[in-house]
């Protein structure tokens, strides 16, 4: 299904089997049978029932704010590890540099009083990429899973961030009033991190979907081999993915500073699993090749929904975890079934055409 | 090329695959696993020397009893990672399992009652796996990412961030009870029972060919007569019972139950497995150098606790070893790639393709 419309690069799908009764029909079937629809209806339907119990949870000011602030630093992770999943790796390692570059961020403030806050973005997204570019590199030019490096990776960065944090602990008034404000500041009532997350995700899906760069991410991820005849750079496409990745990830440290004001060694521990899972959930598949940054990003919302609506709902947040579990099973296992079909249906459109 | 094979027809006696083995010294000595064992040794004698208070009993014991649960885990991770599989969800088994028996303790079960209460969950964890890569045709990556969390989550759902601390005396002495007066702690009898079962089913019987098999080729295996799902089945399940068996050892151990017991131990047990010379790709490795594997992370960690270097860095250490063990493969191609083109053995074939 997702795969169709990812191949064929328009929104229109193949012609079905059985035409449907005239366009409109046909173009409304195609959007309900998008992934990042079902998820969206998904999201309604826990904001609805958490709203139902508790209308603090959307009607308040605080609220409203708190949907679309907590999902913006995760969506810009789950987007980053899409990418990379979409050319058939993994990368384990975005909490540990998430971590890194959140201290980073603070110390740079300390060290460094009056630095520009653009200039901490930028250090912020250049380590990042430089974290990922390590990756990258690895995966690269040793030809080994992506799995396998990243969970090295992911263990040495998170080492690496606490023998240099030690105890320490970065407060928010350790850094300018400025910064931090940018944690809670709005723009029409929208929070800035947000609109950074929806900037970042517009662009990225735009060269995902319409450049020959972001195409021959998904080629490589359909088939390396084949990607590798065609001419395909796959060593260069395999560390744009995990720079960009990283990058991403190094972004949302710098957020993630500016959202919390308190960074120790263990920021971001474990969100791994949060970003992979956003990605898996909204339709991108670990196997490769298969999925949009939409879905990515749409899947992040949802995760962080539940998380919020769980305890609204009576279920302590302890549960929240076997949730996200819960759901990355179930939505590979929604692939698999999705893609078996498909199959049948092209072997038998095959069989009945011949 | 050509003139090797030339040669070789030139002669009287057609020469048979056995001229082309390397000698016995060189198979068994220039290995992985060797590699691995000398390295170990260099430590042991290193941090015997340099490291005050390391050659003791004392030290032994502590080794013997931290390393124990890694290397409970280690041996079905071993077989899993030949079959060309991995299984992330190892330590939220052990996690899980740790929790359920604390509260079968809890609520008054018998000790042995709940032994096996837990190691049923762990079964019960290993089969949702087993199900999910075998039946439903998933990746094992992405179904153990999934459990991992799922397990995870489930005791912590359980337990919240609260623990269990009663339990009986006379099975936590279990624990530290040494034989005799040497620093070797009972327990380990019942480990290296444990290692030997697990090193005689991988390398001498069918089942452990079927195992290499699969991980050299699943089509070739599967026409061969190796019944793939099902050996990965009672693979997965295998790591289920034996991380809930180290979930027990644990909470013993510890004498706490709690949802973040071992957390990250999944990474340890997979760069010991991988340090000990099993290609991450599958079909090749051995059990000897998995037991060095895990021996030489314990020994290097144990060391630098005693000098008193903090855990942080041994993480680092024990990331770098494992990065470093799965692309040293690819930098001794590169360098041998770049000393002797010629002889790497695609060209070989390639060679020998030309001429038939």
């Amino acid at each position: 299904m997702t795969s169709t419309a990812q191949l064929t690069r328009d929104p229109a799908p193949l012609p079905p089997a059985t035409p449907g009764p005239n366009p409109v029909a046909r173009a409304i079937a195609a959007v309900f049978k998008r992934r990042e629809t079902s998820i969206i209806i998904a999201i309604l339907v826990v904001i609805a029932a958490a709203t139902i119990v508790n209308d603090q949870f959307l009607v308040s000011k605080d609220g409203f704010r708190n949907l679309l602030l907590n999902p913006s630093i995760y969506i810009l992770l789950s987007v980053g590890v899409a990418m990379v999943i979409i050319t058939r790796s993994v990368d384990l390692s975005v909490s540990s540099t998430l971590g890194l570059t959140a201290y980073l961020t603070g110390r740079l403030f300390i060290d460094f009083p009056g630095i520009p806050i653009v200039a901490v973005f930028i250090a912020g997204i250049i380590a990042g990429g430089l974290l990922g570019l390590v990756n990258g590199a690895l995966v690269a030019y040793a030809r080994v899973p992506a799995m396998v490096i990243t969970l090295g990776t992911m263990y040495a960065y998170r080492g690496i961030n606490v023998a240099w944090a030690g105890s320490n602990r970065i407060n928010p008034q350790d850094m300018p009033k400025e910064f931090t404000s940018l944690g809670t500041a709005q723009i029409l009532s929208i929070p800035v991190l947000t609109i950074i997350a929806v900037v970042v995700v517009i662009l990225l899906a735009w060269y995902m979907k319409n450049t020959r760069g972001g195409r021959e991410f998904y080629a490589l991820g359909s088939d390396p081999e084949a990607a590798q005849l065609y001419g395909l750079n796959v060593v260069k496409r395999n560390l744009i993915a995990f720079v960009l990745c990283g990058a991403l990830a190094g972004l949302a440290g710098v957020l993630y500073a500016a959202r919390y004001g308190t960074i120790d060694s263990a920021a971001g521990y474990g969100v791994e699993l949060t970003a992979i899972g956003g990605a898996v959930i909204g339709g991108v598949a670990i196997s490769g090749g298969v999925g949009t940054l939409w879905g990515a990003a749409f899947g992040a919302i949802l995760l962080l929904t539940i998380k919020s609506a769980l305890p609204v709902l009576g279920v302590q947040d302890f549960w929240q975890q076997a949730v996200v579990g819960v759901l990355i099973i179930g939505a590979i296992v929604l692939d698999r079934v999705l893609a078996l079909r498909q199959h049948k249906k092209l072997i038998t459109t095959k069989g009945a055409s011949s | 090329m050509t003139t090797i094979w030339a040669s070789a027809k030139a002669n009287s006696r057609t020469k048979t695959y056995k001229d082309y083995a390397k000698p016995l010294w060189q198979r068994t000595l220039m290995t992985t696993e060797s590699a691995v064992i000398l390295g170990l040794i260099l430590v042991v004698a290193y941090a015997s020397i340099a490291v005050n208070n390391f050659a003791s009993d004392i030290t032994l014991y502590y080794l013997l009893r931290d390393i124990t649960p890694i290397l409970i885990i280690a041996l079905p991770m071993t077989l899993i990672i030949l079959t060309g599989d991995i299984d992330l969800s190892v330590a939220s088994i052990l996690a899980l399992s740790s929790v359920t028996f604390g509260m079968m303790v809890q609520g008054g079960w018998p000790v042995p009652l709940a032994i096996i209460g837990t190691l049923v969950v762990g079964l019960v964890c290993g089969a949702i796996n087993g199900f999910l890569v075998t039946v439903v045709g998933l990746p094992s990556l992405a179904v153990t990412i999934g459990t991992m969390a799922a397990f995870r989550g489930i005791a912590q759902g359980l337990l919240g961030t609260t623990a269990i601390t009663t339990f009986p005396e006379e099975w936590t002495n279990l624990t530290s009870m040494k034989i005799g007066s040497t620093g070797i702690p009972v327990l380990s009898i019942l480990v290296l029972v444990l290692i030997i079962v697990f090193a005689v089913i991988m390398h001498f019987t069918p089942f452990g060919r079927g195992i290499f098999a699969i991980g050299l080729s699943k089509e070739a295996a599967e026409f061969s007569g190796v019944n793939v799902q099902r050996t990965k089945m009672i693979l997965f399940l295998l790591a289920g019972l034996l991380s809930a068996l180290a979930g027990i050892y644990l909470t013993l151990k510890t004498s706490t139950a709690r949802a973040e017991n071992g957390t990250g131990l999944e990474l340890t047990v997979i760069a010991a497995v991988l340090l000990g010379g099993v290609s991450i790709f599958g079909g090749k490795g051995a059990m000897h150098g998995v037991i060095a594997g895990v021996f030489l992370i314990g020994t290097i960690e144990s060391a630098l606790r005693l000098a008193n270097v903090t855990s942080d860095v041994s993480r680092i250490i024990v990331g770098t070893l494992l990065v470093l063990s799965v692309i040293s493969p690819s930098i001794l191609a590169w360098i041998r790639g770049r000393r002797r083109p010629a002889s790497t053995p695609g060209t070989q074939t390639q060679a020998f393709l030309a001429k038939s």
